[in-house]
């Protein structure tokens, strides 16, 4: 008896002091604010790319195929010269970069987000007050990091075994910033949408992998594309690597190359164009897909 | 706007009106009033199915109701904001740990989501993990993956705690130091929502528990008293002369036992007098709610629930419905 009137008092007293509290934090909950979107994209940011490093499957798996395919296509066709004083080797490093930044930006983030979603790791983060653009900032960051490490990566490779040569004109420099942002946002925002088609962690690298690899045989990347043929690249043109490992050889291979392209010249217009036009079809979908908890 | 002020007014943190929510054409929630008054253990329990989580994520502001009033700490979870969620903590039981940081840094950066959180270390300790500090979560046994779900739950020092089968898997000991840090959390003014399928977890933790079945709550009260507990009959069993066991079911057992001293007139040989447990009465109020269920057939799986209910199998099944959008 005297036991249950302590314990009823005891309730009474943890509910004084949460009416209490509930004050007290009305009062606090002005002057307590909300930490910055700024400084909380910066933290996820600074996690993400941690967490990657960490990682050595992903960075094996990352940082590793893209050189090691390049160098075993390289050594196997390289030096076989394409015409007009352009060995295949250059062509294959300046098509490996395109594939190696949509390889950091659309399959890295399509898998992993696909997997922080069905592992529920999404909804933990949705359940805090963390801002939802800290999120995506944390990606933007983390893509940054593995994109400019992968390009500097392959063009070392191609500059030690297969001549690629950096560009001295302004600009050619120029063209390879846009073609690198645009690509890069481009995959992402692809990346990002195409995330919610795995059902499964465990599905999500080979669903993610088999387009992207067909994707990167018919836009230029494995095959050098005046081999490509013709319906192939005829749908290599609805995508953004395609585009992309274009803009790349207008970059690094010498000027008379453009011979060799199916349109006889670079095109940067209507490169430019293709990629405007995907990142703001990849935007809506991303708005119109993305979910932060698993369907199944 | 009247609703509002009554609520701030009675210091609820949970108050709950004629909630609805189907998946397809099957009806997950019933119709459920509840209400949370602030700094209390308010434990529900149910079978797989009942309705139970999707209940609890519509308070989480997870999940969209179909109809109903939702308030949650004076807001409505489907419209609150990072405000709110800085209010609130919610325990989640992963898959997976997550990624590949050490136990500090996980809470250090999940602390760094809410304005006045507890320091991480503080956080750590109180859910015992301060030896596995630098320990990488993926390394975690289990036991310790849910202690730091729960460390993650409470560094923002959460206004109102959501814990969802929180010791599901525990050894006894790692569960009787979870109560203890669950008392420790209400003696601070946490509000706490549990959701168990222990028994003695809720009678040892909760000042209310609400029962619910079918969509629905089928009772509501403190663990001493919930369905008619107190009131009910005792149960006074010996040994009769005969070697037989002898039980009289009675509401009057001090009655029965002065006639059976006197019938003996030395000790009553094996005699116990029994209360129904907290254990009997929820086993009960979930047959009584699923044969009534079927009888009124006013749910088309009502039937399929019912006949399922002892069924390990086809219980999966049912709470795979309910986790459908």
């Amino acid at each position: 008896m005297t036991e249950r009137a302590t314990l009823a008092r005891a309730r009474g007293r943890a509910r004084d002091r949460a009416r209490g509290r509930a004050d007290a934090s009305a009062g606090l909950a002005s002057e307590a604010k909300l930490p910055g979107q700024w400084r909380l994209g910066a933290a996820r940011g600074g996690v993400e790319v941690k967490t990657f490093f960490r990682d050595r499957m992903a960075v094996a798996f990352v940082f590793g195929l893209p050189p090691i395919l390049l160098v075993l296509l390289g050594s196997i066709f390289g030096h076989q010269a394409a015409a007009q004083g352009v060995t295949v080797g250059q062509l294959f490093t300046a098509g490996m970069i395109a594939g190696g930044i949509m390889s950091t930006s659309f399959q890295y983030l399509a898998i992993g987000i696909a997997t922080e979603r069905e592992t529920g790791w999404l909804k933990r983060l949705s359940g805090t007050p963390m801002p939802h653009s800290a999120y995506f900032a944390g990606k933007v960051v983390q893509v940054m990091v593995c994109t400019v490490a992968e390009t500097a990566l392959l063009m070392a490779v191609g500059m030690l075994f297969y001549h690629l040569r950096l560009p001295t004109e302004p600009a050619r420099w120029w063209t390879f910033a846009w073609v690198f942002v645009l690509g890069a946002a481009a995959c992402s925002l692809l990346g990002i949408a195409a995330s919610s088609v795995p059902r499964s962690a465990a599905s999500a690298t080979p669903v993610i992998t088999l387009p992207f690899t067909v994707l990167q045989f018919i836009s230029g990347v494995y095959v050098p594309f005046v081999v490509v043929p013709h319906w192939m690249r005829v749908i290599a043109s609805f995508f953004p690597l395609k585009w992309m490992a274009q803009g790349m050889r207008s970059v690094f291979l010498p000027g008379q190359a453009a011979a060799l392209e199916p349109a006889g010249s670079w095109e940067h217009g209507r490169i430019a164009l293709v990629l405007v036009a995907w990142i703001a079809a990849g935007l809506v979908l991303c708005a119109k897909t993305f979910r932060w908890q698993s369907r199944s | 706007m009247r609703a509002q002020t009554e609520v701030m007014d009675n210091g609820a943190a949970v108050m709950v009106r004629d909630l609805r929510k189907s998946y397809r054409d099957v009806a997950a929630v019933r119709g459920i009033d509840l209400e949370i008054t602030r700094g209390e253990v308010f434990a529900l329990l149910g079978p797989n199915g009942a309705g139970k989580t999707t209940t609890v994520e519509i308070l989480e502001g997870f999940r969209h109701r179909d109809q109903g009033t939702v308030d949650v700490l004076g807001q409505d979870p489907a419209r609150a904001g990072r405000a709110w969620r800085a209010r609130i903590g919610i325990v989640l039981q992963l898959a997976s740990a997550g990624p590949e940081l050490t136990v500090l840094e996980m809470v250090r950066h999940f602390a760094a989501f809410y304005p006045r959180p507890r320091p991480p270390e503080e956080a750590i300790d109180l859910v015992g993990l301060t030896a596995k500090a630098q320990s990488r979560v993926s390394k975690l046994s289990g036991g310790q993956t849910r202690r730091l779900d729960v460390a993650l739950g409470i560094v923002g020092r959460p206004e109102l705690l959501f814990l969802d089968e929180p010791t599901t898997g525990f050894d006894p000991e790692a569960r009787r130091q979870f109560w203890e840090l669950i008392r420790a959390l209400r003696g601070d003014g946490t509000t706490i929502l549990l959701t168990t399928h222990y028994l003695d977890e809720a009678e040892a933790l909760a000042d209310r528990i609400a029962v619910i079945a079918a969509g629905r709550i089928v009772a509501e009260g403190d663990p001493e008293t919930l369905g008619g507990r107190a009131a009910a009959a005792a149960r006074v069993s010996w040994d009769a002369p005969g070697g037989d066991r002898a039980t009289v079911e009675t509401s009057t057992p001090t009655q029965v036992i002065t006639g059976l001293a006197a019938q003996f007139g030395e000790e009553i040989p094996g005699l116990t007098v029994t209360r129904p447990t907290l254990e009997d009465i929820y086993l009960d109020l979930i047959a009584a709610a699923e044969s009534g269920d079927s009888r009124n057939g006013d749910s088309r799986n009502g039937d399929s629930r019912n006949g399922d209910s002892r069924n390990g199998d086809s219980r999966n099944g049912d709470s795979r419905n309910e986790e459908q959008p």
